[in-house]
């Protein structure tokens, strides 16, 4: 009998996998008893979205198709289900149950460790049967069983993990802090927030194991004392919380939450609470005032979430992929853990790997792998075969990191040193045509604006960084601009309550450290040399490719575009304003960009 | 725990978590999942509910960019600027969606069908550039992708209405 499993994360439906497994659905209908049909989450090769594995139970034979349309749907259900021969064309693995997978994708995997994804793609996130099958809630009942939370807690403390929200605090420490303060009530809540603009491990994990954050959280709750759970989870995220819910329900359904669980003296319940779009609620004591239904401002810590957290009772709050560890660590032991990663950064770290990569998607490794290994083996170099530009880690309250470091290893030692941060893991790949100052306006304009406005340099500050990042891409920067950014970025991380505003000078500042002279082509050469700041570049129509349709010239603001009919057009210089509009008329891509320097460089008043 | 009914059929119940106050966020989204958006009589009911006074509810509805004040259009687009898609371009695709649609960002058309925002990040990153018309997500695209996926909703919307003028005189 065949299995066939249609990957349904918000990322393999948004490539188009719900008619994937409409048609094969509709293909195999009658045939239920031949070919069984489910759904599974993200395996983490995004970039092959919509993605359909057949397993042979018979022979433990695996096959990974990858770009399925509908098209493909038949092709797999004719040659692959009815006549068993496998369709070359649209494999991207091969492997036997046990197995390393093989095949032309699989450089992907061979490097990977899968403990947070250890069930991502490989079970149905909607069945807790498929999570108990895999040892799901074993380590919960291992805890039940030993009967002594400072075994739990002295275990997590052994393995050495830390916190993957992006600190790196010591996750077994900050458990025995909330262990340790006495009250009627405690809560265990989960930072399912994912606020990096760029970064998606998260939602995978909650699309494609929930249980297993579940059984991190009562495994927490157990150790600490607590009995009340709640899951934030970000609105833009409406699958994770629609699996979150059912799981629960499930959960609760098994006897895994609720009252007495399992016949112990312990109880537990969990909530999800959408959160409703504000990235500093990703901040943990602005987390627990929208919990509380309040405007998400920071508060001023001490006292510390394990003293005073939610509701002002003792409180642990810990990230998803935390969390999603910790039955792994419970069921294999500490020293099992540490055999992965570095003395200081045990462990793995899932990274989501986008931007100008080939292969984008999601990656499980051993920490203290290198920048290389990441970008360049499991994703596969820089589109297209352009240039590697550099990584952008930590998001709003990261850094770029320059491809001279491309041989940095990835733990929380060595990514701080470069200015950037380890984040929550998403890494936003850049090419020759991404313009980091564009990139360090991007981020002070998410900054600003996401700023709660408790703190003046915060609030204003990011604003005046703002406006002169804007003005230097305009080209109307000045020669004083970079000692004003940096002299902005020191007061408002000395300034700021909250980490918001302490990191928020981190994408300007390591921009301005590895890639001045991109600031300088801006400011005092009048160019971008990555074409991307339209005032900064000039527009010129392709003779060869032009097809006349006057689509751009009739759309232009100050008609500078000239030319009959299915003829060749032009573009007046002098007149063109560089508002880049006939670049997004063109139905045949015929508008280039130039860029040059224009003015002379100043030579340097020594 | 209490029943409580507004205008048009709103209603919701009041839950609390083992006597937790302050369910205000849950409130105000179960209100504009109804209305589409926060109508004042909304504001004034669960204020009458709550006991909060509708400046704070005004307050936190503000402070977070999910709760809209204004009705919306009938599809709402939300173009993702998060990281992943500046970078594949973004900023474009906002200026070829405002002028398909022929209003700017965190407007709405004459005709109320379009809506058009912006979102940072859907998680979708490896399909960059992404966007979400109402629940559906379109990824990988590129300025003709954009403007036949909107023509191509527009075409339908035209068509549901000529369909209902032709049905009209028959009745
Ligand atoms: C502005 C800001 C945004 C944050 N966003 C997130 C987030 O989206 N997810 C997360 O897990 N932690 C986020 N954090 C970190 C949390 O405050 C907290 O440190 C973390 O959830 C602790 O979990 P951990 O110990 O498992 O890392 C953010 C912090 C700041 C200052
Ligand atoms: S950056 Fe656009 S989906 Fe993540």
């Amino acid at each position: 009998m065949y299995k066939v499993k249609v990957g349904m994360a918000t990322c393999g439906i948004s490539a188009g996998a719900k008619t994937t497994y409409e048609k094969l659905n509709e293909l195999i209908g009658g045939n239920g008893a031949l070919v069984e049909l489910t759904i599974t989450g993200c395996i983490g090769m995004c970039y092959s979205e919509p993605l359909v594995e057949v397993v042979d139970d018979e022979t433990g034979e695996h096959v990974l198709y990858g770009g399925v349309d509908d098209k493909g749907a038949e092709q797999i259900y004719k040659q692959h289900l009815k006549r068993g021969s496998v369709v070359d064309e649209l494999v991207v693995l091969k492997w036997r149950d046990g197995q390393k997978p093989d095949g032309p994708q699989s450089s992907f995997l061979v490097d990977q460790e899968r403990i947070v994804l250890r069930n991502c793609g490989v079970i149905d996130p909607e069945k807790i049967e498929d999570y108990i099958a895999r040892g799901g809630y074993e380590a919960l009942k291992k805890v039940l069983s030993k009967g002594d939370p400072n075994w739990v807690i002295d275990e997590v403390k052994a393995s050495g993990l830390r916190g993957r929200g992006g600190a790196g605090f010591p996750t077994g420490l900050k458990w025995s802090f909330a262990a340790g303060n006495q009250a009627d009530i405690k809560y265990v809540v989960c930072n399912a927030d994912e606020g990096d603009p760029g970064a998606f491990m998260d939602r995978s994990v909650l699309e494609g194991d929930p249980h297993a954050v579940l059984e991190g959280m009562l495994i927490c709750a157990y150790a600490i004392g607590a009995t009340h759970g709640y899951i934030y989870c970000r609105a833009e995220y409406p699958l994770a919380v629609k699996r979150l819910r059912k799981a629960i329900q499930q959960a609760k359904d098994a006897g895994y939450l609720g009252q007495k669980i399992k016949g112990s003296g312990f109880s537990f319940s969990i909530k999800v609470k959408e959160g409703a779009g504000a990235f500093v609620c990703g901040e943990e004591t602005a987390l627990f005032a929208s919990i509380e239904g309040e405007r998400g401002m920071p508060r001023i810590r001490p006292p510390f979430p394990a003293e005073k957290g939610l509701w002002r009772k003792p409180t642990n709050n810990n990230n998803v992929e935390t969390y999603a560890n910790i039955p792994w660590i419970i069921n294999h032991g500490a020293a099992e853990y540490r055999k992965f990663g570095t003395e200081k950064s045990p462990g793995t770290k899932v990274f989501a790997l986008a931007g100008k990569v080939k292969r984008g998607g999601l990656a499980e490794v051993p920490m203290g792998m290198t920048i290389r290994e990441l970008v360049m083996e499991i994703g596969g170099g820089i589109k297209k075969d352009k240039e590697y530009k550099g990584v952008q880690m930590g998001g709003p309250s990261g850094g770029c990191i320059p491809a001279a470091l491309i041989d940095t290893p990835v733990d929380f030692e060595n990514i701080p040193a470069t200015g950037a941060i380890m984040g929550s893991g998403g890494m936003v790949v850049m090419d020759e045509e991404t313009c980091m100052v564009d990139v360090a306006r991007f981020f002070l304009d998410f900054t600003q604006k996401e700023s709660c406005g408790k703190c003046t340099f915060c609030r204003i500050g990011t604003l005046r960084m703002l406006e002169i990042l804007e003005r230097i891409c305009n080209g109307e920067g000045r020669p004083e601009d970079k000692d004003k950014l940096a002299s902005l970025s020191e007061q408002i991380k000395n300034a700021s309550l909250c980490g918001l505003g302490q990191t928020a000078p981190n994408p300007v500042l390591t921009t301005l450290r590895y890639f001045e002279h991109e600031y300088d082509a801006h400011i005092s050469e009048g160019y971008c040399p990555a074409k991307v700041c339209p005032t900064l570049v000039d527009y010129v129509i392709d003779a060869e490719k032009c097809i006349g349709c006057v689509a751009c010239a009739k759309g232009c603001p100050v008609e500078c575009i000239t030319g009959e009919k299915k003829q060749p057009h032009v573009i007046d210089q002098d007149k063109c304003i560089r508002c880049a509009h006939c670049i997004t008329v063109c139905p045949v891509d015929a508008v280039m960009k130039i860029a040059e320097p224009k003015k002379q460089k100043p030579v340097a008043a020594e | 725990m209490a029943d409580t009914k507004a205008k048009n059929g709103f209603n919701f119940q009041l839950w609390r978590y083992d006597g937790e106050p302050g369910e205000l966020i849950p409130l105000l989204q179960a209100a504009q999942d109804h209305y589409g958006y926060i109508p004042e009589h909304a504001i004034e009911h669960i204020s009458a509910a709550t006991g909060i006074t509708p400046s704070k509810i005004y307050g936190v509805i503000t402070f977070y960019n999910q709760f809209r004040l204004q009705p919306m259009g009938k599809y709402v687009i939300r173009l993702c600027e998060g990281t992943a898609c500046h970078v594949a371009g973004a900023k474009t695709l906002l200026e070829v969606i405002e002028d398909e649609v022929g209003v700017h960002e965190g407007e709405t058309d004459d005709d109320g069908l379009f809506t058009v925002l912006t979102v940072a990040c859907i998680g979708c990153c490896s399909l960059a550039p992404v966007m979400l018309v109402n629940e559906e997500t379109y990824g990988k695209l590129d300025p003709k992708k954009i403007r036949s996926i909107l023509r191509q909703i527009r075409r339908e919307e035209q068509q549901k209405s000529q369909g209902k003028k032709a049905a009209q005189p028959a009745k």
